[in-house]
């Protein structure tokens, strides 16, 4: 059964018609094909599939694993991906600490963790290395041994905080 | 993924009847978290499903006229570990909700659907036992109010029937000076499904003589979570460090454990005893240290967040991962 759904994603409107049992992430990768939103496991387990979702009604976006999102329930959403984490062809701060420090090695978990570390950065502009270990439980990676992502996000939060000084 | 389709009721009455009339083939819905592991797995193959959580108050958190904490069954693990009424008064709770599973799946996890899923290992319901929650549902002949023993029938079974689905879980006014402890035990040191968990939570009376209650709950370990009452019997009447090591291995012993992929029956039931020290100890410490914050005419010291409140910002032992 299909449903027609409204939902913005990276600040383009969308109106598409969906299955009821597909997920936000098949929407988003088959649909729109935004593959930067990567399927890991569709268990909620690894989190390559994070985006930003800010629900109708509410004020600020979450992270959630679209694989754990039916279709229809993003009627009305406005949805971030890693795709639109970058603005006007400048980087998110995040991206750049990536960069700098070698953050990434194969590059599947990176979408998702850049995703979930900036709804940590807008929550907690000033995370300890605990609040960001504790945000990426949910973020598999099997290269790096996150030690230079959790350098890279560190490095950017102290770039956000000296541009908002 | 079998396809299914996903139904949007206009209120509690036509939910009700589109679950009765499917039989069990149209599903309750909330944040999917398990509904989408066990439909992708072919465990379960409905015709659809009826998204709950957009009922009226179903994601509202209020305290109502008579001093109860109303939680909508479809609020995320996220909202109700966040919400100032639940910290103020349950921090049990909220150290329960922030041990699932990762950040972004707290956004979806609900706190209704941990206890309708009726795992033994469900985190939040251990914290839930202690508290004496009631849950209330609606179905075919109406609302009605299940004490939250009495809700987990069995192994993914709840009291639920046919046609009648979890609306909210109530919790009574919390005592002044009351303290908890959320320990659990997986293959990690967080995120992961408890292999063994323990809540622990204890108040003071406020009666001539200084009396204290305690809870202790206990989950995986059991065809359903359980409390373990001779363990709070003796605690109350000796809470001596040899009192505490007398109350874990009652703990123990309530316990009903039995081997499986995640662990086998005699390291649950050890772990049980050293997570139940470990929860009594971290509230007896919380009730030492609210007690020297206490103000000259009792109470809770104004401005201050609960005694637990204390408890979590050290965050002592929570989740201990591998050996214990
Ligand atoms: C990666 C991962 C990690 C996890 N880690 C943990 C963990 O650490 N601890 C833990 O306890 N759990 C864990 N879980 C399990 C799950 O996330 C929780 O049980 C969650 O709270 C379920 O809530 P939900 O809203 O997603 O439920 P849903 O999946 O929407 O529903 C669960 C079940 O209850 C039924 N149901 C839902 N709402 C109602 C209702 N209102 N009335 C009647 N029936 C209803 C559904 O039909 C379904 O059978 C994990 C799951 C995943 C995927
Ligand atoms: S693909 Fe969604 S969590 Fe792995
Ligand atoms: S870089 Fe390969 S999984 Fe993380």
């Amino acid at each position: 059964m299909n449903h027609d759904i409204h939902l913005i994603v990276n600040g383009e409107a969308y109106l598409l018609s969906v299955p009821a049992h597909h997920t936000l992430l098949q929407v988003l990768r088959e649909q729109l094909v935004l593959t930067g939103t990567k399927n890991g496991c569709e268990a909620g387990e690894c989190g390559a599939c994070a985006v930003l979702v800010k629900w109708p009604g509410a004020d600020h976006a979450e992270p959630v694993n679209s694989c754990m999102v039916l279709a229809p329930e993003a009627d009305g959403a406005e949805i971030v991906t890693i795709e639109g984490l970058a603005h006007d062809e400048q980087l998110d701060p995040l991206q750049e600490a990536f960069i700098t420090t070698g953050a990434t090695q194969c590059g599947f978990c990176t979408p998702g963790i850049l995703v979930n570390a900036r709804a940590l950065l807008d929550r907690t502009p000033d995370p300890s290395e605990t609040e960001i270990r504790e945000a990426l439980v949910g973020n598999l990676c099997r290269c790096t041994g996150y030690v230079r992502i959790i350098d890279a996000i560190e490095m950017a939060a102290r770039a956000g905080r000296e541009v908002a000084r | 993924m079998q396809p299914f389709d996903y139904l949007i009721p206009k209120d509690h009455a036509e939910a009700s009847a589109l679950l009765a009339a499917g039989g069990g083939s149209v599903r309750p819905f909330m944040g999917g978290t398990d509904f989408l592991i066990r439909a992708r797995g072919g465990f379960i193959r409905p015709q659809s499903v009826v998204d709950l959580k957009v009922l009226p108050g179903m994601r509202e958190i209020r305290q109502s006229p008579d001093g109860w904490l109303v939680i909508g069954a479809a609020c995320t693990m996220n909202q109700v570990a966040a919400h100032p009424l639940v910290l103020a008064g349950y921090d049990l709770l909220a150290q329960a909700c922030n041990s699932v599973a990762s950040y972004q799946l707290r956004n979806r996890a609900t706190i209704g659907g941990n206890c309708c899923n009726a795992s033994p290992a469900a985190d939040t319901a251990p914290a839930l036992f202690c508290l004496d929650a009631v849950a209330e549902t609606y179905g075919p002949a109406g609302a009605r109010r299940i004490p939250i023993a009495d809700f987990f029938v069995g192994p993914g079974r709840s009291a639920l029937q046919l046609g009648e689905f979890l609306t909210a879980i109530h919790l009574p006014p919390a005592p002044t000076g009351a303290c908890g402890a959320f320990n659990k035990l997986g293959r990690t040191k967080l995120g992961d499904i408890s292999a063994v968990s323990v809540a622990v939570y204890a108040w003071e009376h406020d009666t001539e003589t200084p009396r204290r209650d305690w809870r202790i709950a206990l989950g995986a370990v059991g065809p359903t979570p359980l409390r373990a009452p001779e363990a709070e019997a003796a605690l109350a009447a000796d809470a001596s460090p040899q009192g505490v090591q007398r109350a874990a291995e009652l703990t123990a012993a309530a316990a009903r454990p039995i081997d499986d992929i995640r662990a086998s029956a005699a390291y649950r039931r050890a772990m049980v005893a050293v997570l139940a020290r470990r929860g009594i100890e971290a509230v007896l410490a919380g009730i030492a240290r609210a007690g020297l914050q206490a103000v000259p005419f009792g109470g809770v010291p104004a401005g201050s967040v609960s005694p637990t409140g204390v408890l979590r910002e050290g965050r002592p032992e929570q989740m201990i991962g591998g050996a214990a």
